[in-house]
């Protein structure tokens, strides 16, 4: 009996009926290419990253950013950590300035789209349905509906989740990681993976410290432990406070853009 | 769950590779997957079980091999094993690490028929 699969081998016909070019040699001691019923038992060598063709489309999506000096941010946070009035409120800061284009993406509904569309940025909405993050695939897709011009800034508003989107590159230069104060301090010791893939925190909601019990300075500890090099910001969308060193993080991040092409 | 859209493009894969490699069933779907790649492998299996059926890996098992997480300290230069993320240098107990290898997600090889 084959101890890997468990199938019984009642012949050890070599024979095959098809023509193919992979070898038969295994860095194990026991032979695989074994015949039962007819069927012909064998293994395939494969060493195949299974986020190889995510990482494909991604590849297509910097290239195209590139192309068109274009900063693209991939927000990433659990939901309701404010990620949209967040954006509402740099866009209606920068729009004047700057060409601005969204990506949202939520599981259902347009209501994030149309927020952004109601500020007179161009958006497209994604729903990943039962998907739980979004792939570089569909964000590919959405590029090309955005109609991208030279400069542009580029927001991608990812699924509210801080699991699955560290995983799944879209092509963004940035990850940009926005953690609420009503989460708790901890998060990034509960998902480092997020806190590692991310070059920016932004502590958000910052106007509810007196309400409720978080260390602010606990948090960028525990963000830093996970990864020492990511940026923190502690910022307020709804009084304003902090959001001049959001802006001109920003301001810096598509100035480095202009200096590496 | 992104565990379920892993599984997905595994069935992608397999599929692809059934029409190079002139096969029809899948017996055995061997896996690498690093202690820090954000992914649980109780919850693929799950998922793989829950999507296989009717699909040419539906006699499919997947064995899964977790690969250690290595790591290069910055401060002391020395390569450390480890865990998960908020693991520090096991030498000088440093955060700065470059992680080396134990991010995979990768299928070795098939057994097929």
């Amino acid at each position: 009996m084959c101890t890997v699969c468990g199938c019984h081998a009642i012949d050890h016909d070599h024979d095959h009926d098809h023509d193919h070019d992979h070898d038969h040699d295994h860095d194990h001691d026991h032979d695989h290419d074994r015949t039962e019923g007819g069927h012909h038992h064998r293994l395939i060598n494969l060493e195949k990253n299974i986020l190889d063709s995510n990482n494909h489309y991604a590849r297509h999506n910097r290239a195209l950013f590139n192309k068109k000096n274009i900063l693209a941010l991939n927000l990433v946070s659990s939901p309701g950590a404010g990620k949209t009035t967040l954006l509402v409120n740099t866009l209606e800061k920068l729009k004047s300035s700057c060409a601005i284009k969204v990506i949202e993406g939520d599981q259902q509904t347009s209501f994030d789209a149309e927020k952004i569309r109601a500020t007179g940025v161009p958006a497209v909405q994604i729903n990943t349905g039962k998907g739980c993050h979004l792939e570089a695939h569909g964000v590919g897709h959405a590029l090309e509906e955005l109609h991208l011009a030279q400069h542009d800034l580029l927001f991608i508003e990812n699924v509210g989740n801080l699991v699955c989107p560290a995983e799944f590159d879209l092509g963004e230069q940035n990850k940009v990681l926005i953690l609420s104060v009503t989460e708790g301090e901890d998060k990034a010791l509960k998902y480092p993976h997020i806190f590692h893939a991310a070059s920016l925190l932004l502590i958000s909601k910052i106007d509810l410290l007196p309400y409720v019990d978080f260390d602010l300075q606990q948090c960028i500890h525990y963000a830093r432990q996970v990864n020492p090099a990511i940026e923190i910001l502690p910022l307020s969308s709804k009084t304003g406070e902090g959001m001049v060193a959001w802006f001109a993080w920003l301001e810096r991040a598509r100035q480095n853009l202009v200096r590496v092409v | 769950m992104h565990e379920l859209s892993l599984c997905e493009t595994i069935l992608s894969i397999l599929e692809e590779c059934a029409q190079q490699e002139h096969f029809s069933q899948v017996t055995g779907v061997h896996l690498l997957l690093g202690d820090l790649s954000c992914v649980e492998a109780d919850a693929l299996r799950f998922c793989f079980d829950a999507i296989k059926p009717d699909t040419l890996a539906q006699q499919a098992t997947l064995i899964i091999e977790q690969v250690p997480g290595r790591a290069r300290c910055k401060s002391c230069g020395q390569d450390v094993v480890i865990q998960s993320y908020i693991d520090n240098c096991s030498y000088c107990q440093s955060a700065d690490l470059d992680i080396v290898a134990g991010d995979q997600m990768q299928i070795k090889f098939l057994e097929v028929c």
